[in-house]
């Protein structure tokens, strides 16, 4: 018996869906297993958890607010990574977003019409963010200095900085880790519970990027640079240019989700601005496979698990650091699980000759609607036949028990002939 | 099934593969290939690219396991897992790209991953044994000369060198021709016939006729995964191989009518460029390509060829020298303003930099197209013109595709090749430049690309097409120059261009025989230094 990966002809539709939701059974299985380790009951801490995130009003907002600076750096950095540029700065961004718009709601309210104050704050966290993401944009598009770095680097100088300022230089007398409150006509408004305005403009970007990506020249571009950055060049493509604007956006993107946790939720810069949303983003990003729309549906889902984690220590009793093993737990095999969207696996027996024999046949008459006789070395597929598997397996598995792309058929998926 | 072998009474064969299956996902690479090999016997594996040559020899060489089938060596079954097994039982493959250590000398390369070598190797007796090898089979190699100095047909040596020293009496050779000059492949031939008197058996993979008729004994051809033919070469012709190869007749002459050049397209005035690596590639070429001719470019890989196609498409920054095209100064374009210009470029590369392996055909056919009405307005691209413009030019140019959305890594290296081909041609005005078209694709597929050349030359386009197969340039280019270290050794009329003269030039000599068939009218010169 031999286990074997092989490469999926073409891309399936069903693997997209199937593979997320098996790998997400298997995730609750490893849970489970953390959770009977600590001496808890797996069914009632799920339970704890999913009523904790969506059994009350009070939950599903709270996912909602969650979820919101989620989608717009998930966003932002799902921009950046679909041009194979590694963002991993998001964090940084957010923090300048949320420093430079309360900065502006803060000390520049002065002598402006009431009414513009929102919308240059959030124009501020706006610029804030693209100046992080541009730095490291401009060293890499001319001087190639590695973006993993610089975009990293930043993110301690923008935390640190922020929090000289709500500690030392901002800070309002009587608290010790904030500024003064935002003046209430700079404030977004709230839609239900804390949760506010900013879930519009998120879902509107998430919208707007899909269309981008899928129905303009830019957004043609840019998959054409991520996909193969020699053919971009090749073709016309200015790389440097792209990875300028494409950052200067990302950036901004991530900068709204710093000014509208400051505007929306907080109301003032302060202490715990960012927990760590930009550093999720990045696992959204890469889950969401860089659709915006998928963006959207994993921030939604990341924020249940956080808030309903949040839950468990206090109605299950679990130390707090329980919940937070968890979700890593629960992560681990979604993000390995992405494995099967590009291939499928393979488990057969020792070899048989008879049912070779009887494959044949079929064999012969599948060769004959092959594409181009020229296939074979160059792994060129059709994808119309590989009903056979080694050797003439006796029993064929693939992925989740589900896969069948377009037009393929395979015998061994009937079961064993042996 | 396959019947069981009797024991021949005269010299066994060494080597027995029975019943070889492999298969790739979509693609039945061999299907039950069976493949005697003798004791000192030459035997050519024929056939078109992806009719299973080079599968069937990695599995040999233990890179891939056969899902059905099985091997005897000396009469006995052989479990080949990996490299090291195939050494074991005395098997040895030179591979198409060579796998040497540049910055490690000869001797090191050719002890290097030997199992039980000493902790501290003894060098000396080492570079004496490599000598006396070399001597004897007549491969010229200097032990203790670093790879990086090296020239290809040096470093082919070296590799096959590598499998004598360790023993192998089963050689493979996976198309060793393609690197060398003509004369190169002379040489070698010597060397099999050396090898073949000392009792090793080879194997050797190629498409090329003349080599077969010129190297073996006996020639295996496969087609589309089988062995269709096993002959005594003596017993064969080229055209019969070349029935058998592609499985119907074969024309090998393209109907060609005289050129009729027009005005200057391209104008190379004393061009000098550097390589990757920042040293000189390129030095004082001149040269001109006019409406309606194919200037062909003739030279060993490395030559220059592949710098002197970038320079042209705007990729390569010219450091002293003139680019002009339609007389309009372009010495610091861009590719974008290359392209605006006219010139469209089929690169050597297809896969990496030709193509978008992870996108559907239609977006890799519109790909220079997409920035222009009517497939794009104001930066919006239409999708369904999209679509629409690009199943038209898959029916143009029979790429064969089960979809226009299936990505292109899944189609075969002919229709990659038409995807291309489909793109620049559509796109192209002015020049179109053309960097070994033709190489690895079977002979249709190689005749739909120099007919499609040909056409654009007679629609009064300029083709500059960069080829190593010469019978290729001297069929299908009107002149052909030859670059040797960067430099233009020469450029002859196609006609009048003999392989000898050709391959002399290729390996350095300054254009020997004909002194003035290059000159053309116009300012160009058949440039002698």
């Amino acid at each position: 018996m031999k286990l074997e990966l092989r490469k999926r002809e073409s891309i399936s539709r069903r693997a997209a869906i199937v593979v997320p939701l098996a790998s997400f059974g298997v995730s609750l299985l490893f849970g489970a297993i953390l959770l009977i380790v600590s001496g808890a009951n797996p069914l009632q801490t799920y339970a704890a958890m999913a009523g904790g995130a969506f059994g009350s009003v009070n939950g599903l907002t709270e996912v909602l607010v969650k979820s919101i600076p989620l989608i717009l750096t998930g966003l932002g950095v799902a921009l950046a990574f679909r041009m194979r540029f590694w963002n991993i700065g998001a964090e940084g961004q957010l923090t300048m977003g949320a420093v430079a718009a309360a900065g502006v709601a803060l000390f520049w309210s002065q002598g402006m019409p009431a009414w513009t104050i929102l919308p240059l704050s959030l124009l501020a966290g706006c610029i804030a963010g693209a100046v992080w993401a541009g730095v490291p944009a401009i060293l890499k598009a001319f001087l190639n200095v590695d973006e993993t770095l610089t975009t990293l680097m930043l993110n301690y100088v923008a935390v640190l900085y922020s929090e000289h300022l709500y500690y030392v230089a901002w800070r309002a007398p009587n608290y010790n880790s904030g500024t003064e409150r935002i003046p209430e006509f700079a404030w977004l408004p709230r839609i239900a519970g804390r949760a506010h305005a900013g879930i519009f403009i998120g879902l509107a970007i998430a919208v707007l990027l899909w269309a981008v990506f899928r129905y303009t020249r830019w957004g043609f571009e840019l998959k054409i640079i991520g996909a193969n950055p020699t053919a971009a060049r090749y073709l016309g493509i200015s790389i440097a240019r792209n990875i300028v604007v494409t950052l200067l956006v990302s950036g901004a993107i991530s900068g709204l989700a710093g000014a509208g946790e400051v505007l929306g939720l907080t109301r003032r810069l302060q202490q715990g601005i960012s927990v760590g949303y930009g550093y999720t983003a990045i696992i959204i990003a890469w889950m969401a496979q860089l659709n915006p729309l998928g963006v959207v549906l994993v921030a939604f889902l990341m924020a249940a698990l956080a808030v309903g984690g949040d839950q468990i220590q206090m109605r299950m009793r679990l130390p707090a650091s329980v919940g937070v093993v968890l979700q890593g737990m629960l992560l681990i095999p979604m993000l390995a699980g992405s494995i099967f969207r590009e291939y499928s696996l393979h488990v057969s027996r020792a070899r048989n000759q008879e049912s070779r024999i009887e494959n044949r046949e079929d064999t012969d008459r599948q060769e004959d609607d092959a594409v181009d006789g020229e296939a074979a070395e160059t792994g060129g597929a059709n994808g119309s036949s590989r009903s056979r598997g080694t050797g003439g397996a006796a029993g064929t598995l693939r992925s989740g028990g589900t896969e069948g792309s377009a037009g393929s058929l395979r015998s061994g998926g009937t079961g064993g002939s042996a | 099934m396959t019947a069981r072998i009797t024991q021949p009474t005269v010299s066994p064969p060494v080597l027995q593969m029975r019943s070889i299956t492999k298969r790739f996902p979509g693609v039945l690479a061999n299907d039950r290939v069976d493949l005697d090999l003798y004791a000192g016997e030459v035997l050519a594996l024929l056939g078109e690219n992806g009719a299973g040559k080079s599968t069937l020899m990695n599995i040999l060489a233990g890179l891939y396991r056969p899902d059905a089938g099985e091997i005897l060596i000396q009469g006995r079954p052989a479990e080949i897992h990996a490299p090291r097994d195939a050494a074991a039982f005395g098997i040895g493959m030179v591979h198409q790209n060579f796998m040497l250590v540049p910055t490690m000398t000869v001797a090191q390369n050719i002890v290097l991953g030997i199992a039980d070598l000493a902790f501290v190797p003894d060098l000396g007796a080492i570079e004496t044994r490599i000598r006396e090898l070399s001597d004897r089979y007549g491969l010229k190699v200097d032990p203790r000369a670093y790879i990086w100095q090296l020239g290809v047909g040096e470093q082919q040596r070296v590799e096959i060198l590598k499998l004598i020293y360790r023993g192998a009496d089963i050689v493979i050779l996976d198309e060793p021709t393609a690197v060398l000059t003509p004369q190169e492949a002379q040489d070698l031939g010597r060397i099999l016939a050396v090898m073949q008197a000392e009792g090793k058996s080879i194997v050797f993979i190629t498409h090329k006729m003349a080599e077969v008729i010129a190297f073996s004994d006996r020639v295996c051809v496969l087609r589309q995964g089988r062995v269709v033919a096993t002959k005594r070469t003596a017993d064969t012709n080229p055209r019969e191989l070349a029935r058998l190869m592609v499985g119907r007749e074969v024309l090998f002459r393209l109907d060609k009518r005289p050129a009729q050049p027009g005005d200057p397209v391209l104008t190379l005035e004393a061009v000098h460029a550097n390589n990757d690596k920042g040293l000189p590639a390129l030095r004082d070429v001149s040269l001109q390509a006019r409406q309606g001719e194919i200037l062909g470019i003739a030279g060993v890989a490395g030559n220059g060829q592949q710098e002197l196609a970038e320079v042209v498409t705007g990729l390569r920054p010219i450091k002293r020298g003139k680019l002009l095209i339609n007389q309009r100064d372009l010495t610091h374009c861009t590719s974008l303003e290359a392209i605006h210009a006219g010139v469209s470029h089929i690169p050597a590369d297809r896969v990496g930099m030709g193509s978008v392996g992870d996108m559907p055909v239609a977006d890799n056919i519109v790909m220079k197209a997409y920035r222009m009405p009517p497939l794009a307005r104001q930066g919006v691209l239409n999708r369904r013109r999209i679509l629409d413009f690009a199943r038209a030019l898959i029916d143009v140019f029979q790429i064969a595709t089960p979809t226009p959305q299936t990505h292109v890594k899944f189609l075969s290296g002919g229709n990659i090749q038409k995807t291309i081909l489909a793109r620049e041609i559509d796109a192209c005005t002015d020049l179109l430049v053309a960097v070994y078209p033709s190489r690895g694709l079977d002979v249709g597929a190689t005749e739909a690309v120099r007919r499609r050349l040909l056409e654009q030359r007679d629609e009064g386009r300029a083709v500059l097409l960069v080829s190593e197969d010469l019978d290729e340039l001297r069929t299908v280019a009107d002149r052909i120059a030859v670059l040797y270290e960067g430099r233009v050794m020469g450029v002859v009329n196609a006609e009048e261009a003999d392989v000898e003269t050709l391959g002399l030039m290729m390996a350095g000599a300054s254009d020997p025989v004909i002194g003035d068939a290059a000159a053309d009218p116009g300012t160009e010169g058949g440039r002698t230094q």
